[in-house]
């Protein structure tokens, strides 16, 4: 690891930037696996729009290459919400609803802003808007389509509900007014669910495990075995150029 | 299949089976000096059941190569080396659906739908490319995939720009303008590579040693073996024979090994003066009627995934047919008409 | 086989404003709202288009080819339609 002297800002871009990269790779894996063919084009979409957030938010803090795949798993900082593996489209679309819901006002509150991230943040939430409609789209499709989907919906909603708490957790760096943005969000998502005809789920989003968890490095068991595929290759040829 | 015959016939305004034919020979003469003059035939032109059927086959092995062929690349998107590769890879991979789609997509210009394809690819009495029976070992098989095998397949593909079938020959122009990248970031990766740390070198030649005949192995069988060829350039389907097309990828092939530094696994290959193009080896046409017929290293695992990701997303299409079906009535009236004020 | 169903629809793109849509090809969904999605990944993934429409295949009438010739053929002996018909002396301009 290089000695990037850990300024609030890389501690803020490193956060967003392990959101999004996580997130790309969970999405990248669906490739060859999508429930029909136009969906493979769409997720594939959505994981190259965060790949390329990505680097540009793990280039303000360093090389993006070195960041990706030379830290430990307790270095990483993204949520854990976005390492959560695929699970059924469900559980997918659950997550993506719910993330993309808070990436979009996140980035659109810090376009507005005089952040340094304001810049990327102008040009991200035009994307971000776009994946948030793919999940609304989906969460409306599969909470009010047939019982099946109805209840593998209300599964996930309900199943990753625990992780959407550590949104609102302060991150240094980030100016923004987190009681309106936790707010906006409950509002925004309560809303596509009830239209979905869920309920908006009843249970803890704040676990005492997981407050604050993914930011201080905290993860899930599965992002180990991520973190070990996604680095292996890389890690396998010290030093090589590819 | 009920439900994709009544489909079709409510799309038969747009693209329609053939009409009752009471002057066959009439249209049999059009038909024959259309494509004598070089020009296209479109979904509701009168055309012989043969070329339709050939070119439905055809088609549909074509798509059905682009969606199997996701799966020996998407194999290495979670390992990807670094950021800039594994976003050239989603990029390349997605590609492959989007192609796979508008192939289909000409494919249902002449009466089949979708579904029917896809069943006839999951039972098998659809084939694929069996190029996309060999396993991806390394990170160098993406690169060598990349040049080879999406080489390959651009010198047959640019042929079929020109083909015949028009919807057929529209989808071939984009998939070729989409796919000049492919190769390109194929060979790039491998001239990474091969000017990177010994093992890396190793890594490429390994690739390109077992990715070479293979593709040469795509252009088809020996003309003289080749069941379809003949029929198929009279109807200029087809337009160049396949040791023709295999001919001008070996002579493309054997100045760009040697800039990337890698040697092609042949030892017969070498300059002919007197023909002025390259000799090679003879290609192991045992192994290419073997993979055909299913024992190839992966037939089994690529159809199997496909059948899984198809199977496991039914509940998924069901759901928002459900959906589309529950809320039609509300959406009827709702959108403004072309003419009018546009929606985002 | 209980599943898709999704109905066909045909794809239009503006690749520019100042042009008009035409044809990309066609497409399944369930519905318009995801036909247009599907529409806008699919066939703009290059920043091809600035404005998309979606029609059902099913809600296109076309005219068939058994009437090309009374459908087209009257149109073209009409070259009283066209400019080049008209002989105007050398000289006169703004015509």
């Amino acid at each position: 690891m290089t000695a990037t002297p850990v300024t609030v800002s890389a501690t803020a871009a490193l956060a967003l930037g392990d959101d999004a990269l996580v997130l790309s790779h969970r999405l990248g894996e669906w490739a060859g696996h999508a429930p029909v063919l136009e969906e493979e084009v769409a997720l594939a979409n959505i994981a190259l729009d965060l790949l390329g957030q990505a680097r540009v938010l793990l280039s303000m803090a360093g090389d993006e290459d070195e960041l990706a795949y030379l830290r430990e798993e307790r270095a990483f900082t993204n949520l854990q919400l976005v390492e959560q593996p695929n699970g059924d489209f469900a559980h997918t679309i659950a997550r993506q609803l719910y993330f993309s819901t808070y990436q979009h006002l996140l980035y659109g509150r810090l376009a507005a802003s005089e952040s340094e991230f304001a810049p990327l943040a102008g040009k991200a939430v035009k994307e971000v808007a776009y994946h948030r409609d793919h999940a609304e789209q989906w969460t409306l499709r599969l909470g009010d389509g047939t019982d099946v989907s109805h209840e593998r919906m209300r599964r996930a909603c309900e199943a990753l509900w625990r992780f959407t708490g550590e949104m609102f957790q302060p991150v240094a760096g980030l100016d923004v007014d987190r009681a309106a943005l936790e707010r906006d969000w409950l509002d925004s998502v309560s809303d596509v669910l009830r239209r979905a005809t869920l309920a908006p789920p009843e249970g803890p989003w704040t676990g005492a495990w997981s407050a604050g968890a993914g930011r201080q490095g905290l993860h899930t068991e599965p992002f180990g075995r991520m973190l070990a595929e996604m680095q292996h290759l890389h890690r396998s040829h010290p030093g090589a150029t590819w | 299949m009920a439900t994709a015959a009544a489909h079709r016939t409510a799309g038969a305004p747009a693209y329609g089976a053939p009409h009752a034919d009471p002057d066959g020979d009439a249209r049999q003469r059009a038909f024959d000096a259309a494509v004598a003059a070089d020009e296209r035939v479109e979904p509701r032109d009168w055309m012989p059941d043969a070329y339709r059927a050939t070119l439905v086959r055809q088609i549909a092995q074509h798509a059905h190569s682009e969606i199997i062929g996701m799966q020996p690349e998407a194999n290495w998107i979670t390992r990807a080396p670094s950021l800039r590769r594994k976003a050239i890879l989603m990029a390349k991979v997605q590609d492959e659906a989007g192609h796979g789609l508008y192939l289909y997509s000409a494919a249902e210009t002449l009466g089949v739908s979708r579904d029917e394809l896809l069943d006839k690819l999951h039972s098998g009495r659809q084939k694929y490319s069996s190029i996309f029976n060999y396993p991806t070992l390394t990170w160098a098989d993406v690169g060598a995939i990349g040049w080879l095998v999406d080489g390959a397949a651009i010198t047959n593909q640019v042929p079929l720009c020109r083909c015949s079938y028009g919807p057929y020959a529209r989808a071939m122009v984009r998939v070729c303008k989409e796919e000049s990248f492919h190769q390109r970031q194929g060979y790039e990766l491998l001239l990474a590579l091969s000017r990177g740390t010994s093992e890396q070198h190793a890594m490429a030649q390994d690739a390109v040693d077992r990715w070479w005949w293979p593709s040469l192995m795509m252009f088809g069988p020996p003309d003289d073996a080749s069941q379809h060829s003949a029929q198929s350039m009279a109807w200029k389907i087809k337009r160049h024979s396949n040791d023709e097309l295999r001919q001008r990828f070996v002579d493309i092939c054997v100045p760009q090994a040697e800039s990337l530094g890698l040697t092609l696994p042949d030892p017969d290959l070498k300059w002919n003066e007197e023909h002025g193009r390259h000799d090679f080896g003879a290609i192991d046409w045992t192994e290419f009627w073997d993979v055909l017929k299913g024992n190839g290293p992966c037939n089994e695992q690529r159809l199997t995934q496909r059948r899984r990701a198809h199977d496991e997303g039914a509940w998924v299409r069901e759901a928002a047919a459900a959906h589309a079906a529950k809320h039609a009535a509300k959406h009827t009236g709702k959108h403004t008409g072309p003419t009018g004020v546009e929606q985002a | 086989m209980t599943d898709t169903d999704w109905p066909l629809w045909e794809v239009f793109v503006r690749s520019r404003r100042g042009l008009s849509h035409t044809h990309a090809g066609s497409l399944h969904a369930p519905d318009a709202e995801l036909a247009l999605r599907n529409a806008r990944d699919l066939y703009t993934r290059r920043g091809e288009g600035v404005s998309i429409w979606v029609v059902p295949s099913a809600a296109i009438t076309a005219s068939s080819p058994d009437e090309k010739d009374p459908f087209f053929e009257p149109a073209a002996d009409k070259p009283y339609r066209h400019p080049t018909f008209y002989e105007i002396p050398e000289g006169v301009k703004h015509l």
